[in-house]
């Protein structure tokens, strides 16, 4: 699949950013984070500009992007519907929690339980995500449980990351210290779903081959002899996208180094070794890597997914 | 479009349909001519812009389908580049550099040029068209004239397989014949990818599959197009079918599977051939006095004339009769194919065919033409009177084209197919390959050659081309050399019936027999695709005397496009399209008829002009006016046709009542064939969809060489001169006359330079000999070398040149690739995409190559006419077709390598001057990397227009209006009537037009 | 309500493409880009008509294949394949707007590109590549079965029909209703063992393939052979025999 810059940077956006808010909710709800204005504006600016930027850039790529709104329409059907409505009915909890602790000063209680709720519901937005390319029969390396499980565990870690980040850089390091384990969890986790996830795509048997596609399979093995145009036409540019599997490979330890590795080494480095402006800086450094990381993972989630309609262009199986 | 309607949005919004939008504001039907197939359309139009293009179902020649060029008319009509203005040529040839003129300007030059040369010599215009539709008309214009150097494009495109037909049957496949599709049991096409029958071809072949009951065998190196659907792939190394035509004759004559019936009555089998070694009647035919041909009748002992209405004829033996030694020519015939040469055994690895699989096909060809027979219950009489209660039809058809007759043995292989037919008694009997009316004619058909005069201001006392049967007809001087341009029929082709195009660049630029004064072109694109050896031509173009003027010293051209062979003219006539102009399908020309009838047709302007051209037809008739060419003006000095190519279609008389349309004449209207002028004549054939067609009855359909009805008709529509049976020429005497004379008998004969060469050719039976390349090489080594042979083919979806300025048709196929056998590749170590140098002995090409397993092993093939010239056809200078597309016209030469006496003869078929462009040679070997992703040889672009277009949007304002209403569908079964008979319940019918249905 | 009519339409309309006939002519291609580039999808945009890379949309495409079996056989296949109108059509259900929507009453599938925008997931969801993405209108296009041909009052009847089929030159397309087992296009189907592509993917396409039949290369069959007049070789002796013999005529 071509993999285009707007939906990497929508899918990698709305999953920090849900996953950031994910923990504020999580950390307020449990007392964890003071109700101070200045922070909780920060924090959830971050949070809430990741998602509408993740959005927005959704958006953007659409053919009528001013017809946006018609995709709330298919909501019974349509996981692309769903997650649009997901969306803007997260934003509802989102944005309550948000006033309580930004104008009202108030994190906890009430405002805790609605940030909750909207924490789930951020999850499940993520999950509808997820679900947009997991349903997708024809490209098998998407149609699986571990693109839901990926995007979910990418989410929570890339906003674990950003949060400990976050309160370093707001001087609470005993939080920061609070969040050291599940991080690393989380970052240990990511990486092993990643790599059964690619293990899954590589060794996944072929779901559909060029004799199925062609139905010519009682004649022998199938191959192209012509296409149907000189040039690639629009199938091929979207769908035909190919990548070769030495250049794979090192995009693939680029988004494990810097995804995962680097941001535990340097996670561990600055909370046990460093103080102050030192650790904050490593932690913005993590977390840089860690989200520029999983975009190089995003790019790959996209390269590397084969379309089935390829077997009418030449792939043998799919 | 109210469905933007709510703005809700979780509502489903409902579209809403137009069933039923009004398609256009009118319909007009025409011809198509995206290619020489000559279809039927149906144009719809919107505010007078073309909007859909359909088949006409009531056309005889597509019956309501269009092939994928003729349903992207829209956008040849639309090309970037068209021209638009005359142009006269102001920078150096090939520049590109020209000036907008006004007509009468141009029309003054041209009628100056050529007035000119018509005062001096008129035999210096050098008049050449290439394939156009108009030969009746631009022949005559150019006898008028007074120059004999006049001829279509055949000699570079099939002229072979027309007279390999002519001098054997009296008709020909190319577009003269065609298979019984509806009955045939077995058909074999040797040598086709898309061909002039373009539809009626798909259509039959579609048909016949479906029906389930016949054997299609394709011979061809490669399996694509209608290879694929073959029920077996014959993949024939090139150039060697006549080898396996032998070897299926040898066995049959072995097995005695032949139609001795047929034999004896419609052919020269049992005519009796005079031998008499050294003698100047040898190898002549045994004549009476009044000339009859004479046979040996075993019932009545005696020689008797073969035209007797009841013969009992020998087909073997020799004879004594009137003092001289004779043997029927069968005996030849049988003696030279059942020669051990011949056998399955001794040809199988030359044609790279197994002998086994030569064996059966001719043991399935036995069984098709012998056991099953098909009759029709229908009476008819033949020539001598007899009635025969049925027809009884040998249903194996043939057709073969392009595969056979581009080829140095073309000719003969060509002839050896019909030789095969005659054998198996199929030609014209129902489910064997069939005439199209006007066809047969007399064989050869009775036209000579007219030589030049040498007299100012005279026309030529008959026709520039014909059908030489005798050295005496030769266009040559009293050395024997020639005295044509392109030196056809002279001693090096004498029987170059269409001319040599591709020779006249080279022999008026080297003055080579003589210099010309004005070349004058139409429709060929002689700058590229349509010549061998692209280089030196170009060279041809510009080359200059000493005293800087260019040896071609004037060139006009009327060209409908900005092809590549614009920029190397003096004076361009810029023509209209096809969808802007009147335009004729003349029974005179080359005619649409089918097996079962006679059809000619007409092309009207569906669409206005909105440029500055002109139809060339009308053009040329003007020319002729101003020029005063007897027929072109009345005694008062006016214009004869003041309304150009309509009028002439109207009124113009060849002989009495005889004129280029055959529908509608009488001043009523009500007569065909024969008849006065009709001024209402266009107009009923536009009533009639633009086409005329005569269904003959069953009685007349088949046998028509010996079938008393159809010949007495064939007379009466002035196609031949009397109803007499046409006896197909297996043994044929004409070629004889030229060995004879090859030989040093009669008044006329070959310089000793062309002695040997006639003396070989010119076999009166079908020969075979290595195609000359492979010959020469074989003599000078190379032939390891070279060891592969590359072809091209033409795209179903492209027509030569044309295709590529057609928006549409070119995102099918802009880059040509080299489709290469998998195990030639791994044996020479490339992979899909790589690019490769193709090599031949006068120069290499550089492409990318397909790897595919349904190709010849020893054989490459491309696309043809794919690759273009930058600057050509308004495509922008990153075209795919100039920087990755090739073609292989680069390296194919277009003179062989020089004989032992130095001399360099045109790469072309002997007998006929057909162009080998078959016969290429190469080697392939993989580019240096660096060298990847772009072709060459690459020449500078000349100066033409250049589409500034980014986007197409064509259509996008045409929209109808709905009328909200619509009617329930029908269904549609392709080939329906087919289907019925083989599936229990579908009903019978076309389309989805159902038998009985009253809608 | 979701997208895909409850339950499956009774009508079907569709098309039969035979394999065995097909010569990979592109009419079929071409004359639904001229019908349809002023029809209800109209245009058909080309993009770099006359220049590198050109691309337009197209509903209709013509693949070629090479079959290769164990033994050796080979084969050559021409392949046109449009929308197949499937039953259970993922284009459909994917899409967020409900511009990709198939009809209750005849099955076809159809884009509704006024609601379009053009996020391109159903041409993600097609198995086949039947969706053609328009980049200057921003809407997705597709083989519309066309509609407003095959129900069009303005054209004669024998115009009725979609435009590849009409046009078809080997007759290797047909239409009408698979949805009616007594239909003339289901017999079809049912006595030539007409099939579905990617049967795996679970889309029911309405639009059936007919496969190429065997081949007649003698292969498998007992080959026929001639018997020779005359065993031994050479023309001599056939033509000694034929000297006095009257030969049938
Ligand atoms: N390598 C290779 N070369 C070949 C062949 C091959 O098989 N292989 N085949 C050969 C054969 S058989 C042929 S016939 C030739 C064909 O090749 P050409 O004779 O070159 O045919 P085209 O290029 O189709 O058309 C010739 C010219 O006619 C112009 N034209 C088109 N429509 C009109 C019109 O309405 N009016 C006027 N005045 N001009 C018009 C076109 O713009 C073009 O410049 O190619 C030959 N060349
Ligand atoms: N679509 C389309 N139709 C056209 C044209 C076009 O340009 N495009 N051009 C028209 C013109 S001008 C012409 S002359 C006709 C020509 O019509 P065709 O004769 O059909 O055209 P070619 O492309 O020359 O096809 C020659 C075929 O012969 C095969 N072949 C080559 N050498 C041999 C051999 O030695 N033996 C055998 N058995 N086969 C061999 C090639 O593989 C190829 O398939 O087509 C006309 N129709
Ligand atoms: S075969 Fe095609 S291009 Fe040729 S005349 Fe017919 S429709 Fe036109
Ligand atoms: S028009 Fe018919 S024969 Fe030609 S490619 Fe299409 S389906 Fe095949
Ligand atoms: S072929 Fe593709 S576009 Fe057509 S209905 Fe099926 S899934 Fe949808
Ligand atoms: S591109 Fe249009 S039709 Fe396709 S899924 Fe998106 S909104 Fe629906
Ligand atoms: S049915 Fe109509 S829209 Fe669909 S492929 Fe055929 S011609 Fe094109
Ligand atoms: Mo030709």
């Amino acid at each position: 699949m071509h993999p285009a810059k707007s939906v990497i940077y929508f899918t990698t956006a709305t999953g920090a950013g849900y996953g950031l808010f994910f923990w504020l909710a999580l950390l307020s709800f449990h007392n964890h984070l003071p109700a101070d204005k200045a922070m909780g504006f920060v924090m959830l600016a971050v949070s809430f500009g990741l998602i509408i930027t993740g959005l927005l850039s959704s958006t953007g790529h659409l053919g009528h992007p001013e017809r946006a709104w018609r995709a709330l329409s298919q909501w019974r059907s349509s996981w692309l519907s769903r997650e649009g409505v997901m969306a803007i009915l997260t934003f509802i909890p989102m944005g309550i929690f948000g006033v309580y602790w930004v104008f009202l000063d108030q994190n906890t209680g009430i405002a805790g339980v609605v940030g909750m709720v909207g924490a789930v519901m951020a999850l499940v937005t993520v999950f509808t995500t997820s679900m947009i390319y997991a349903c997708l029969k024809t490209i098998p390396a998407w149609h699986n449980i571990w693109t839901k499980i990926g995007y979910l565990v990418m989410s929570l870690m890339s906003g674990a990351v950003l949060v400990m980040a976050l309160t370093t850089v707001f001087g609470m390091v005993d939080i920061a210290f609070h969040l050291f384990k599940p991080v690393g969890i989380l970052l240990v986790t990511g990486l092993i779903v990643k790599a059964i996830y690619w293990r899954h795509i590589h060794s996944g048997k072929a779901v559909s081959t060029a004799e199925s596609a062609t139905g010519l399979g009682g004649f022998g093995k199938v191959s192209l002899a012509a296409s149907p145009h000189s040039a690639d036409n629009y199938l091929l540019k979207e769908m035909g996208f190919q990548i070769a599997r030495k250049h794979a490979t090192k995009i693939r330890l680029i988004a494990v180094i810097l995804g995962f590795v680097l941001p535990f080494i340097l996670i561990g480095v600055a909370m046990h070794y460093l103080q102050d402006m030192g650790r904050v800086l490593i932690l913005c450094l993590a977390t840089a890597s860690c989200l520029l990381g999983l975009v190089f993972e995003r790019w790959l989630f996209f390269a590397e997914a084969k379309h089935v309609v390829t077997l009418y262009y030449g792939q043998d199986k799919v | 479009m109210g469905q933007k309607g709510t703005m809700n949005p979780f509502k489903t919004v409902k579209e809403e349909i137009d069933y039923s939008p009004i398609v256009g504001d009118e319909v007009k039907f025409s011809t198509c001519y995206m290619c020489a197939c000559r279809c039927g359309i149906k144009v719809h139009l919107k505010d007078g812009k073309p909007r859909y293009i359909e088949g006409n179902p009531d056309h005889p020649v597509n019956k309501g389908v269009l092939c994928a060029k003729g349903s992207s008319g829209i956008m040849h009509w639309n090309s970037p580049a068209k021209l638009t203005k005359p142009l006269l040529r102001v920078g150096e040839r090939g520049s590109g550099d020209f000036k907008e003129i006004e007509w009468d300007e141009a029309m003054k030059i041209a009628a100056q040029w050529l007035g000119e040369t018509r005062r001096k010599d008129p035999g210096k215009l050098a008049f050449f068209t290439g394939r156009d539709q108009s030969q009746s008309l631009t022949g005559w214009w150019a006898a008028r004239y007074g120059t004999h150097n006049f001829a279509a494009h055949g000699g570079f495109c099939s002229v072979n397989m027309a007279a390999g037909g002519l001098y054997t049957l009296g008709g020909a496949f190319w577009e003269f014949g065609d298979p019984d599709f509806d009955r045939t049991k077995y058909f074999m096409m040797l040598g086709v990818a898309d061909d002039h029958d373009s539809n009626p071809i798909k259509t039959g072949l579609g048909k016949m599959k479906t029906r389930g009951d016949c054997k299609f065998v394709a011979v061809n190196p490669s399996r694509n197009g209608y290879g694929a659907i073959a029920d077996e792939w014959v993949g024939i190394r090139p150039g060697t079918d006549g080898l396996f035509i032998f070897a299926l004759i040898h066995e049959l004559l072995r097995a005695e599977k032949v139609d001795f019936a047929s034999l004896a009555r419609y052919t020269n089998a049992p005519w009796l051939v005079i031998d008499n070694p050294g003698g100047a009647d040898h190898g002549l035919f045994l004549r009476n006095k009044k000339g009859d041909p004479l046979i040996w009748d075993l019932k009545k002992k005696k020689a008797v004339s073969a035209h007797s209405k009841i013969i009992t004829p020998a087909f073997a033996g020799e004879r004594k009769v009137a003092g001289k030694k004779v043997v029927p020519s069968f005996s030849h015939l049988a003696e030279r194919y059942m020669a051990a040469e011949y056998s399955p055994d001794a040809v199988a690895e030359t044609c790279g065919i197994p002998a086994d699989t030569i064996r059966r096909i001719a043991a399935e060809l036995a069984h098709a033409a012998f056991e099953e027979e098909v009759f029709i219950d229908q009476p008819w009489t033949d020539a001598w009177g007899k009635k025969h209660d049925k027809m009884i039809g040998r249903p194996v058809a043939i057709h073969a084209m392009r595969g056979i007759s581009a080829h140095s043995n073309g000719f003969h292989t060509c002839r050896a197919i019909h030789v095969l037919q005659a054998l198996l008694g199929s030609v014209d009997t129902p489910g064997g390959w069939r005439y199209k009316p006007p066809f047969p004619k007399p064989i050869p058909p009775g036209a000579k050659p007219t030589p030049p005069h040498f007299t100012p201001l005279t026309p030529m006392s008959g026709p520039p081309a014909g059908f030489p049967t005798d050295p005496k007809h030769l266009v040559v001087d009293d050395d024997g050399q020639p005295l044509r341009i392109d030196k056809a029929f002279s001693w090096e082709h004498p029987l170059s019936l269409h001319g040599m195009m591709h020779m006249v660049l080279r022999n008026a630029a080297t003055k080579d027999p003589y210099g010309i004064d004005v070349l004058f072109m139409f429709m060929a694109n002689m700058a590229w695709n349509s010549s061998m050896n692209i280089g030196e031509t170009l060279g041809f173009f510009t080359a200059k005397n000493d005293d800087g003027s260019y040896k071609v010293p004037k060139i006009i051209y009327s060209d409908a496009f900005y092809s590549e062979t614009i920029p190397y003219c003096d004076l361009i006539l810029p023509d209209t399209t096809y969808l802007e102009r009147y335009d004729c399908l003349s029974v005179l020309d080359r005619p649409f008829s089918q097996g079962h009838g006679v059809a000619d047709g007409i092309r009207q302007p569906v669409v206005e002009l909105d440029r500055d051209v002109r139809t060339f037809q009308s053009v040329l008739l003007e020319l002729g006016a101003m020029l005063d060419l007897p027929g072109m003006i009345n005694a008062d000095g006016t214009p004869k046709y003041p309304g150009g190519y309509p009028d002439y279609l109207v009124n113009h008389e060849r002989e009495p009542g005889l004129g280029p349309l055959a529908g509608w004449r009488g001043k009523d209207g009500d007569k065909f064939g024969r008849g006065e002028p009709n001024p209402k004549q266009l107009e009923k054939y536009i009533e009639n969809g633009c086409f005329w067609e005569d269904k003959m009855p069953m009685s007349k359909q088949f046998f028509k060489h010996a079938n008393k009805e159809y010949l007495e008709y064939a007379t009466h529509m002035g196609w031949i001169a009397e109803a007499k049976p046409i006896i197909h020429q297996l043994y044929n005497e004409d070629l004889q006359r030229f060995r004879l004379a090859a030989q040093g008998h009669g008044d006329h004969q070959p310089p000793e330079e062309h002695r040997e060469r006639t003396q070989t050719y010119f076999d009166p039976l079908p020969m075979w000999y290595k195609p000359f390349e492979e010959r020469d090489m074989d003599a000078s080594g190379d032939t390891d070398e070279y060891p592969i042979h590359a072809l091209s083919q033409r795209p179903m979806h492209m027509y030569h040149s044309w295709g590529s300025q057609n928006t549409w048709l070119r995102q099918i196929t802009n880059a040509n690739k080299l489709h290469i056998h998998k195990d030639m590749a791994a044996d020479i170590g490339i992979v899909d995409d790589d690019w490769v140098w193709i090599e031949s002995r006068h120069g290499r090409v550089k492409g990318q190559v397909k790897l595919i397993t349904g190709v010849n092993k020893n054989t490459v093939w491309t696309w043809n006419a794919i690759g273009k010239r930058k600057g050509a056809w308004g495509l922008k200078h990153d075209s795919p077709e100039f920087n990755q597309a090739f073609l292989l016209n680069h390296i194919i030469s277009d003179v062989l390598k020089p004989n032992k006496h130095g001399y360099e003869y045109s790469n072309s078929d002997p007998v006929t001057g057909q162009a080998a462009w078959y016969d290429l040679r190469v080697k392939i070997t993989k580019c240096a990397a660096e060298e990847f992703g772009f072709t060459e040889p690459m020449y500078e672009a000349p100066n033409g227009p250049i589409s500034d277009a980014d986007i197409s949007q064509y259509g996008k304002d045409m929209q109808g209006e709905t009328t909200a209403s619509r009617t329930d569908i029908k269904e549609w079964i392709g080939q329906r009537h087919e289907n019925a008979g083989s599936i229990p319940g579908i009903k019978d019918g076309h389309g989805n037009t159902i038998k009985g249905d009253k809608s | 309500m979701t997208s895909l009519p409850k339950t499956a339409p009774k009508k079907k309309l569709g098309l039969v493409i035979d394999l065995d006939i097909c010569v990979g002519c592109h009419a079929c291609a071409t004359n639904c880009k001229e019908w349809n580039t002023g029809a209800k999808s109209a245009p058909l945009t080309d993009l770099n008509p006359h220049g590198n890379d050109p691309d337009g949309v197209w509903f209709n495409r013509i693949h070629t294949f090479e079959t290769m079996s164990e033994t050796g056989d080979s084969r050559t296949v021409h392949f046109p394949k449009s929308c197949l109108h499937c039953d259970n059509a993922p284009c459909v259900t994917v899409c967020p707007t409900g511009a990709s929507y198939k009809r209750e009453e005849d099955g076809i599938v159809l884009v509704n590109e006024d609601i379009c925008i053009g996020c391109k997931l159903c041409s993600w969801a097609c198995p086949y590549g039947a969706r053609e993405y328009d980049e200057t209108e921003g809407v997705m296009k597709k083989c519309t079965l066309c509609i407003d041909k095959i129900y069009n009052e303005n054209l004669p009847v024998e115009s009725r029909a979609p435009a590849c089929v009409s046009t078809c030159p080997t007759g290797a397309r047909s239409f009408g209703d698979l949805g009616d087992p007594n239909s003339d296009v289901s017999k079809l189907v049912a006595a030539r063992q007409g099939y579905n592509l990617m049967p795996e993917q679970g889309t029911k396409p309405v639009n059936k393939y007919l496969p190429p039949r065997p081949k007649q290369d003698g292969v498998d069959a007992v080959p026929r052979t001639l018997e020779y007049a005359d065993d031994e070789k050479g023309a001599a002796p056939l033509l000694a025999r034929w000297v006095d013999k009257i030969l049938s005529v």
